[in-house]
């Protein structure tokens, strides 16, 4: 029965998202206040009926209600509960709802939260979602419907793939969802700036909590994900470059240059049509990561079932929205008037240099991994491009962006004295270098030109950073005075920006001196790496919920004294019949210790992997230092104020 | 002008993503396309004192089709291959791609045996020198020695048709 | 629906998430390095998601076999990587090659850059600033006094 309530409630809510397309657009463009108006109503009622609708699909895993054909391709009744509700998006049908239903939340957040803009601004935002809606929804109901019958109904279910039965696979898609689909936020505002004619500070005044909102959760699911990747695939890396992954990281890279321009524009009314067009692009990778995940078109291991007739339609309705929004850019643009002057040194143009840099990055990634497909559709061959291309391409261009954002903020807009700024950094690059230098030598090794290099950066951006925050302290009467005077915003972009430097560090150590051991041992036997001594003590069988396991007991000894235990497991999962190695991880701030099972060999001994990571975790503490930063700078008083001045013409 | 920079690059865009939408990106062509079938010397299956090797099908235009017991798609494309061998348009030889030399033997008289002969590959590096990287997989040589095509997956009736049996008939037109 | 039926069974292995644990020994620690570098960097032709390194598919085992036996016979890097490209083609290199097919890949991001910064320059250029105009007496004490009260 709730599968019924499901369907009628998705055809419901396209109904609505409809509504909320067509009548406020209309309504703008022929000043029909009546018209304009629906778009509230309407983008309520999609939330309300897709909400019901997940949570009849939930229901439906959560009862075992394997006449769905979605539950039983994807469930099974041993499954724990908590993964029975994770499994509703776990593939295609289920996750395009949860995008779907995502996409209504941000809809009745900008009912909430834009009530003080003007209308026909408001219903040009809203009737742009809808019309994303409603492509959405079409999508889902003609292409890909959770809600189809199984007939006759399978006594159980296929069984969730073990890899997604895991705590980061229940948050890390919706976390990233929330980030995708967020950058629509930024996306409609744009459109709606385009329509309406008029471009001012108000309008990315107002586009900016919205794009750091969708930024800080996008940054959240990538740090997951790669975190997930990393305990749970046991292979000790954490980054593959892999075209989903990439497909996430675009956005987030256009969204980190449209947050940094959305700066300028506000502030100094500089690059609007700039950052108009950075708005369209960041929505614009969401769109394409969606088509590239689930058409086939690319060989993937995160990507769905694929299939070209579904592939078809995203394709059509990814043309059909970045092509009328790059074309009303196209039109609209030009007339578009900056108000802004500025010199060649000013911190305007060092933010064009971290756009220009960043967005070079995004589309290299992207040239890298359509690439395979352009030469396969040309017919010159078939290529692979993986991790050697684009890690070769990536970090070049991204240590000037490091570098910059050392020293950026010093610079003061308009015109910034390069004399002042010198007289304030000119001790900087030598205090880094040698910094740089003393860690690496007093820890590893001096010809060790990658991790000096990236020591020396991290202190630079450290050094870089605190200082610009201390000259803002000094300007006050005392230190205490200084601190408490500089707002949140401010502070997150220090936290944001040092945690590019600790996520460097972390980068640059785990790369450079992992130490990875693939041995045989016997029971009894140990290994060394470094001062750690890995005893087996053994293997035992041990019984899950929905797998059978070897499970392996290590212990981790140093200078004799017993660090950890650790226990990896190598699962059979009974119904998918596939074996997963469940690594053991002792995490720690200065090194991760990680031993994963490999083969049984002769005589009761196994082939086992041995890792020992330096500073792995850095990795992820600085994506969650930028996240934390940004949470600051959304918490800053000129957010709070309950009126933002409305948008005067629309 | 260069406000329409972006659409053109995103018109350009989509025109490849709609091609490669057509597109099967795991498939692999081989680079042995026009080149000689490598080298090989393999005791047959069905007589393993016996030899197979490149020379035992000189001046003929082949099918040589790689296969295994434990391979499932095999079984599928099995009585196509039987079919074609009764009506005696190509010989067929085999490749039995890491297998059981028992395994391969009562697979061959339990579902039948379309090959003039099949060379017992145990360890697959016959495979590897050919390019194989899923079984089934089915090449076609010509009188020369050289490869011609190659088909990965199952043969199907379709594929036979269309791609394998007009190329078959202009090979033999060939000197 | 077929086809993914036909991949499934093309495949020789089902799971996906175990990793090469071959113990290999090397007589040379620079061979070793030389190893491990190259299998990670080939693609495995089944799972096609995992390096060789990373893939415990049978193919996967085999070719790095191959490779360890021609790195531990002297043979070199490009040696051991045209034996694969002949046999597989370059799909089988992560790190595609150099030639005029792509060109455009490796250049494409300078490229990239080049323009975009051409771009900018040009914007920038328009964008020089008015010499402001002197403030009166009265503006001249509110910016003292902002100055002082304000970050």
């Amino acid at each position: 029965m709730s599968a019924e309530i499901g369907q009628w409630c998705l055809i419901l809510a396209v109904l609505f998202a409809i509504a909320q397309g067509i009548f406020p657009l209309l309504g703008a463009a022929r000043g029909i206040p009546l018209w304009m108006s629906v778009g509230r109503a309407a983008g309520r009622a999609q939330f309300l009926f897709l909400a019901i609708a997940f949570g009849c699909l939930i229901d439906g895993f959560i009862a075992n209600d394997f006449s769905i054909l979605y539950v039983a391709s994807h469930s099974n009744s041993e499954l724990p509960l908590y993964y029975r509700v994770a499994a509703t998006w776990g593939a295609h049908e289920g996750s395009m709802l949860l995008w779907a239903l995502i996409l209504s939340v941000w809809t009745v957040a900008v009912t909430l939260f834009c009530r003080s803009l003007t209308l026909p601004f408001q219903a040009r935002v809203l009737g742009v979602m809808g019309l994303i809606s409603t492509g959405i929804l079409l999508f889902i109901l003609l292409t890909s419907n959770p809600f189809d019958r199984l007939v006759p109904m399978p006594p159980d279910g296929n069984d969730l793939n073990p890899l997604l039965q895991d705590f980061g696979m229940t948050i890390h898609p919706p976390m990233l969802y929330m980030g995708y689909v967020g950058l629509s936020v930024a996306f409609s505002f744009a459109i709606a700036a385009l329509l309406g004619g008029t471009l001012d500070s108000a309008w990315a005044r107002w586009s900016r909590p919205w794009t750091l909102v969708a930024w800080i959760f996008l940054t959240f699911g990538i740090v997951l994900g790669s975190w997930w990747a990393y305990y749970e695939l046991g292979w000790g890396g954490w980054w593959f470059w892999d075209p989903v992954e990439n497909a996430s990281f675009m956005p987030w890279l256009v969204a980190t240059a449209l947050l940094h321009s959305l700066a300028a524009t506000e502030k100094r009314g500089a690059f609007k049509a700039w950052t108009v067009l950075l708005a369209i692009f960041a929505f614009s990778l969401s769109l394409l990561g969606t088509f590239l995940v689930r058409s086939g078109v690319l060989t993937s291991v995160h990507a769905f079932a694929s299939d070209p007739a579904r592939g078809l339609f995203i394709l059509v309705f990814l043309a059909l929205v970045v092509g009328s929004s790059l074309l009303l850019y196209a039109l609209r643009a030009p007339s578009i008037r900056d108000s802004a002057h500025y010199a060649l040194i000013s911190r305007e143009n060092l933010l064009l240099m971290n756009n220009i840099l960043l967005v070079t990055a995004a589309a290299s990634i992207l040239l890298g991994t359509l690439y395979p497909l352009v030469l396969d559709a040309l017919q010159w061959g078939k290529i692979s491009v993986g991790p050697p291309y684009f890690s070769n391409v990536f970090a070049p261009l991204m240590a000037p962006v490091i570098l910059l954002a050392g020293i950026a903020p010093l610079f003061a807009w308009r015109e910034a004295s390069l004399a002042k700024v010198w007289g304030k950094i000119r001790w900087l690059a030598p205090a880094a270098l040698t910094l740089g230098i003393i860690t690496t030598a007093l820890f590893w090794e001096l010809k060790d030109i990658k991790v000096l290099a990236g020591l020396s950066m991290a202190f630079w951006l450290i050094g870089g950073t605190l200082l610009s925050l201390w000259s803002r302290v000094q300007l006050r009467s005392s230190v205490l005075e200084g601190l408490q005077s500089q707002s949140l915003s401010s502070y997150g972009m220090t936290i944001a920006h040092l945690g590019i430097a600790v996520f460097l560090v972390g980068l640059v150590l785990s790369d450079r001196h992992s130490v990875e051991k693939v041995v045989r041992l016997a029971p009894g036997d140990t290994a060394a790496i470094g001062r750690y001594d890995f005893i087996f003590k053994g293997i035992k069988t041990v019984d899950g919920p929905n797998f059978k396991a070897q499970e392996g007991l290590f212990e981790v000894r140093s200078e004799d004294q017993l660090i950890t235990e650790l226990k990896p497991q190598k699962r059979s999962y009974r119904v998918q019949r596939n074996t997963m190695t469940e690594a053991a991880i002792d995490p720690g701030v200065t090194r991760d210790l990680y031993v994963a099972l490999g083969e049984p060999l002769d005589a009761g001994a196994w082939s086992v992997r041995l890792y020992y990571k330096p500073f792995i975790r850095w990795i992820w503490f600085g994506g969650l230092f930028m996240m934390m930063g940004g949470l600051l700078a959304l918490l800053d008083r000129r957010y709070r104020r309950h009126k933002m001045d409305p948008i005067l013409t629309a | 002008m260069r406000f329409l920079i972006p659409l053109g690059v995103f018109l350009v865009m989509v025109i490849f993503l709609a091609i490669g939408l057509s597109l099967d990106p795991r498939n692999l062509p081989s680079p042995l396309i026009g080149k000689p079938t490598p080298t090989f010397q393999l005791p047959k299956v069905e007589e393993p004192s016996q030899a197979l090797t490149p020379e035992s099908f000189r001046g003929r235009v082949i099918l040589l089709n790689v296969w295994a017991s434990w391979c499932v798609s095999c079984r599928q494309e099995h009585p196509v291959l039987l079919e074609l061998a009764q009506r005696q348009e190509v010989p067929i030889f085999g490749l039995n791609y890491k297998d059981q030399l028992t395994a391969a033997r009562d697979w061959l008289s339990k579902f039948g045996n379309p090959y003039e002969a099949s060379g017992f590959d145990q360890d697959g590096r016959v495979g590897i020198d050919l390019g194989v990287y899923g079984v089934p997989e089915t090449f076609v040589i010509d009188k020369k020695g050289l490869i011609r095509m190659k088909h990965t997956g199952p043969v199907t009736p379709q594929a036979l048709e269309k791609d394998i049996l007009p190329l078959v008939e202009r090979l033999k037109q060939e000197p | 629906m077929k086809t993914l039926i036909l991949l499934l069974t093309l495949t020789l292995t089902g799971s996906s998430a175990l990793f090469a644990t071959e113990i290999r020994s090397f007589a040379d620690p620079d061979k070793a390095a030389r190893y491990d570098r190259l299998i990670g960097e080939l693609r495995c032709l089944v799972c096609q998601n995992q390096s060789l390194a990373d893939s415990d598919a049978d193919l996967a085992q085999d070719l790095r076999n191959e490779v360890y036996e021609m790195i531990a016979a002297g043979q070199s890097d490009a040696e051991a990587i045209r034996f694969l490209t002949d046999r597989y083609g370059d799909f089988v290199l992560y790190r595609p090659p150099i030639k005029p097919t792509t060109f455009l890949l490796w250049g494409g991001p300078l490229l990239i850059l080049l323009f975009g910064g051409f771009m900018a320059w040009r914007y920038a250029r328009q964008r020089k600033p008015q010499p402001l105009s002197p403030l009166s007496e009265a503006d001249q004490d509110t910016l003292e006094r902002l100055k002082k009260t304000s970050g």
